[in-house]
């Protein structure tokens, strides 16, 4: 008797089910509520962990296959990078400001995303949900690891880089990133998921890694470009999971509408602070520009945004209750954060500058409403005053907001001229904010925002005791070295010195 | 309509996939920058396996395109001869 | 401009980053050290979890093994991302051209019945205990403190699903779909795979990440995997003819020979670190082990029959014998 059987052909849909989800079972020795324990606190409710539509369906042998080919790719570029002295391709090194804030602040928002996702990859009851966070989990070490090893070669040269690690958890700017993941982590496992897989990746990280992809492209940092764009093509499945992760949360029970919404509301708030820098990098910080913030958000927030919440409308999803603020917010946020981050460059582990003329005239172009009138004049105060000598240093303490944690320099929404300044009190303490988004999502949860550590009042502690040197000391800082100025800087003269002995026969 | 897009890798072995982007969504909009290829397209957005496979002369696993991805958006359909990139409004 | 870069000879600034020329002198670090040491936050976590008020975001103390500096935890086959992913994408390369060698000679067409459902009896359902892996080092990984440790954790997870993917692909090559859900029916139901279901789910239920490390990727896998990959497949049934069988699990027996070298250097490490770690190691890899190899003898009854209780026996002398050489007699 022939036993031959025609096996069955399975499509793609199929065969992934039978790799994936079929391996769950229903436990018998302990409960699915001992199992997994964190599924209802935070009030989803999910019915059918089944009804998961896969985003991409990656088994492990194609996973290892074409992320080794990726991988492959990027040491082979780096390597090359480090041999050649691939730094002195940079248009200018003043643009590696923008890389140290990267890897002192978001490097070390990867790692806490791994780990993020490893616990929420154990933590969903449902084998494609977990699968899914599990690549991600994996994928999001990769990242740490590729800008680590990308940024390796630029600390060997320059200065602003050595303390990554110790400025991670130390020094006061980098506390905004890490506050942001901490937050996130410190949530529950369907919070994290909306915050970080839906938020930041499928409504923020576009805005962060192309343009600044672009822009590492455009000032010949190959390194980065490399690791940027191989980091991308994780974060393509990443987005597609975060979408996924809201239809189906959304689609199992009407209860959770409000819930999600909030969170979207709270967590599109929170990352558009934290991207925040990616603006000043943008129109400040690369010597060679691609487009202004304004034009990166128009495409990035506006239009894919805006599609997004067009799609999300038929679950009674609105648009985050930060948008119209935001948007308020584009055409003057990056000149900004670059007056306080030069007023502040005595304590920042990389450089700031005064923008040249021919930087303003670019900067007057993109944001005709807004830089000649209110900036363009802060700006010649401050080069009028270097000039003369005393150049503008701000060694008051930056009065910091108890949510997103940056100095309040921010106008109100409404009026440039004017500061934003906000406070709630909470059990008699006094709590300061930077805006009506960063108050409110302190008022949904102060318990837990009354926790955050705050740098500055550190400074006044041991083993530090309001003496600036020691400060600097404690955070890993090099006076002279790391902070201040470009202009003069020892980054400065060594790349021209070098870049001299590529061009000359001295 | 919302638009779609995906972006890609501007190097040797995306030229074809983007040929064969280019022949099946003839609205489709290419905008080629320094190291990328962005293709936005009014709704919807197919690739199709059969399509890149004769532009590249050999068998073509629409998986491969992971390598060369940078980003796309818009809901995701993948079976084993087709991506779809589409926005429900 | 086009410039001869390589032709700059310049002195760079400095060696390495300053939390590893602390750790390792100033010098050049390796991509493995820059990629694994430290990146944990350490200081000023901002929030305690809302689901566990009790503990920081990262907490050694969710487990009863104390170290000093859990970086000490080394990784003997210094993974990170890179080089691990390498590694995994050759051997799934030597893993597809077995299976398509299997596929295309019509080799599991030319198994005897009997060997066929042996090899479907005993493996197929072992594609949930690999799931049941996964999670576990997912956890480790997750609750685990220190990179060094936490990291090759989530690559042995995503190995345990790449097992479990390999077995659901020898299942649905040897027996179709009916297979997988053969295999599955008995893992819920069939009393021969009870124990170790409960095994597996007592570990889904355990909340200390050490003891997850030890309970999973040394008590069981050290049983697990000699048994089923050395004395059922490669021996039992590769002497009756079936080394088809053995091609498709080559995978599982290269990586479980790579693994336990990193799982034996962790537990040496730890244990070495003191009297307390020592004693309290000793303890679970008793009682795990145990357990474990009792949850095993139904499995291997299953290929050699009333042997198994000697195969078992014999496993768990050899295994005594690999945790002694970690400093621990149990």
């Amino acid at each position: 008797m022939d036993m031959k059987v025609a096996k069955k052909k399975l499509g793609l849909k199929d065969k992934y089910k039978l790799m994936t989800r079929d391996l769950g079972w229903e436990p018998s020795y302990h409960s699915k509520d001992e199992l997994y324990p964190y599924m209802n606190y935070e009030g989803i409710k999910i019915h059918d962990w089944d009804k998961w539509e896969d985003p991409f369906r990656l088994t492990m042998d194609a996973y290892w296959k074409y992320q080794a080919e990726k991988e492959r790719k990027f040491y082979a570029i780096i390597d090359a990078h480090a041999q050649n002295n691939g730094h002195l391709n940079l248009t200018d090194a003043r643009y590696l400001s923008a890389l140290k804030i990267f890897l002192q602040a978001i490097s070390p928002g990867e790692y806490a995303a791994h780990r993020g996702f490893a616990r929420v990859g154990r933590e969903f009851p449902g084998v494609g949900p977990q699968v899914a966070c599990q690549m991600q989990a994996i994928d999001e070490i990769r990242h740490a690891q590729t800008q680590i090893h990308a940024m390796s070669n630029y600390n060997r040269y320059y200065n602003g880089f050595h303390a990554f690690a110790d400025q991670r958890d130390r020094i006061w700017y980098t506390s905004v990133a890490r506050s942001f993941f901490d937050d996130s982590m410190s949530a529950g496992p369907f919070e994290f998921m909306i915050a970080i897989g839906f938020s930041f990746e499928y409504v923020l990280t576009n805005l962060l890694f192309v343009p600044f992809m672009s822009g590492a492209a455009y000032n010949g940092d190959m390194a980065t470009v490399t690791f940027g764009f191989s980091a991308q093509s994780d974060e393509a499945r990443h987005m597609t999971l975060g979408l996924e992760v809201i239809k189906f949360i959304l689609e199992q029970d009407p209860d959770n509408l409000p819930i999600v919404q909030n969170w979207i509301d709270k967590w599109f708030w929170r990352g558009f602070r934290v991207l925040g820098l990616v603006s000043t990098m943008m129109d400040y910080m690369l010597p060679k520009r691609v487009m202004s913030w304004r034009e990166a958000w128009d495409i990035y927030g506006v239009e894919n945004g805006g599609a997004l919440f067009k799609d999300l409308a038929r679950y009674g999803i609105k648009p985050p209750k930060g948008w119209d603020d935001a948007e308020k917010a584009i055409d003057h946020m990056s000149h900004q954060f670059m007056l306080g981050l030069y007023q502040w460059s005595f304590g920042t582990s990389f450089h700031s500058w005064i923008p040249s003329d021919a930087d303003m005239d670019w900067l007057a172009g993109k944001y005709p409403d807004t830089f000649d009138k209110h900036y363009r004049p802060r700006w010649k105060h401050i080069k009028k005053l270097a000039a003369a000598g005393t150049p503008f240093k701000n060694y008051g303490l930056a009065r910091l907001c108890q949510t997103c944690q940056l100095p309040s320099v921010f106008t109100e929404p409404d009026d440039p001229t004017l500061t934003c300044h906000r406070e709630t009190v909470y059990k008699g303490e006094k709590y300061q904010f930077c805006s009506d988004g960063c108050q409110h999502i302190f008022e949904n949860e102060p318990e837990k925002y009354i926790q955050a550590w705050l740098p500055m009042p550190q400074l006044f502690q041991d083993p530090i005791k309001g003496d600036l040197g020691e400060w600097m000391k404690w955070v890993s800082l090099l006076d002279g070295k790391d902070n201040g100025d470009y202009a003069g800087s020892e980054d400065q003269k060594n790349f021209e010195a070098w870049r001299g002995l590529a061009t000359t026969n001295q | 309509m919302s638009t779609v897009f995906i972006a890609l890798q501007a190097n040797e072995e995306t030229r074809p996939i983007i040929e064969a982007i280019e022949i099946d969504n003839p609205q489709a909009i290419v905008h080629r920058q320094p190291a990328m290829v962005k293709i936005d397209a009014q709704g919807r957005l197919v690739i199709r396996r059969a399509t890149i496979e004769e532009q590249l002369g050999r068998d073509f696993d629409l998986q491969e395109i992971h390598i060369n991805l940078i980003s796309l958006t818009g809901h995701v359909v993948e079976d084993d001869e087709t991506l779809t990139l589409s926005w429900n409004d | 401009m086009q410039i001869d870069l390589r032709t700059v000879a310049i002195q760079p600034q400095r060696q390495a980053f300053d939390h590893l020329v602390r750790r390792f002198g100033d010098k050049a670090a390796s991509r493995y050290q820059e990629g694994s040491y430290d990146i944990q936050a350490a200081e000023n976590l901002h929030y305690r979890p809302t689901w566990d008020p009790d503990h920081q975001l990262y907490d050694a103390s969710l487990t009863r093994i104390v170290m000093a500096d859990w970086y000490a935890l080394k990784d003997p086959r210094q993974f990170y991302y890179s080089t691990y992913t390498l590694t995994r994408a050759r051997q799934q390369e030597t893993a597809e051209a077995n299976f398509s060698f299997v596929e295309s000679r019509g080799l599991a067409d030319m198994l005897s019945d009997e060997l066929r459902a042996v090899a479907l009896n005993v493996l197929v359902p072992l594609r949930h205990a690999a799931w049941g892996a996964n999670q576990n080092n997912t956890s480790v990984c997750g609750y685990g403190y220190g990179v060094i440790f936490t990291q090759p954790c989530m690559y042995h997870a995503m190995d345990n699903l790449g097992i479990a993917q390999y077995l659901s692909r020898l299942g649905l090559l040897l027996g179709d779909t009916e297979a997988l859900d053969a295999g599955k029916k008995a893992w819920l139901d069939d009393v021969t795979w009870q124990p170790l279901r409960r095994y597996v789910e007592d570990c889904l239920a355990c909340r200390d990440p050490f003891e997850l490390f030890v309970a999973q990727n040394l008590a069981l896998d050290g049983l697990l995997y000699p048994l089923v990959y050395e004395r059922i497949v490669d021996e039992h049934l590769s002497v009756r003819g079936a080394s088809a069988v053995a091609m498709l699990t080559q995978f599982m027996s290269d990586w479980f020979d790579e693994t336990r070298k990193w799982v034996d250097a962790v537990i040496k490490v730890a244990a070495a670190e003191s009297d307390a770690n020592r004693a309290v190691l000793t303890e679970w890899i008793r009682q795990w082990s145990a357990r474990a190899a009792s949850a095993m003898v139904p499995v291997v009854e299953l290929a050699l029959g009333s042997a198994a209780d000697e195969a078992v026996g014999e496993q768990l002398e050899a295994f005594k014998a690999r945790v002694l050489k970690t400093g621990i007699t149990l």
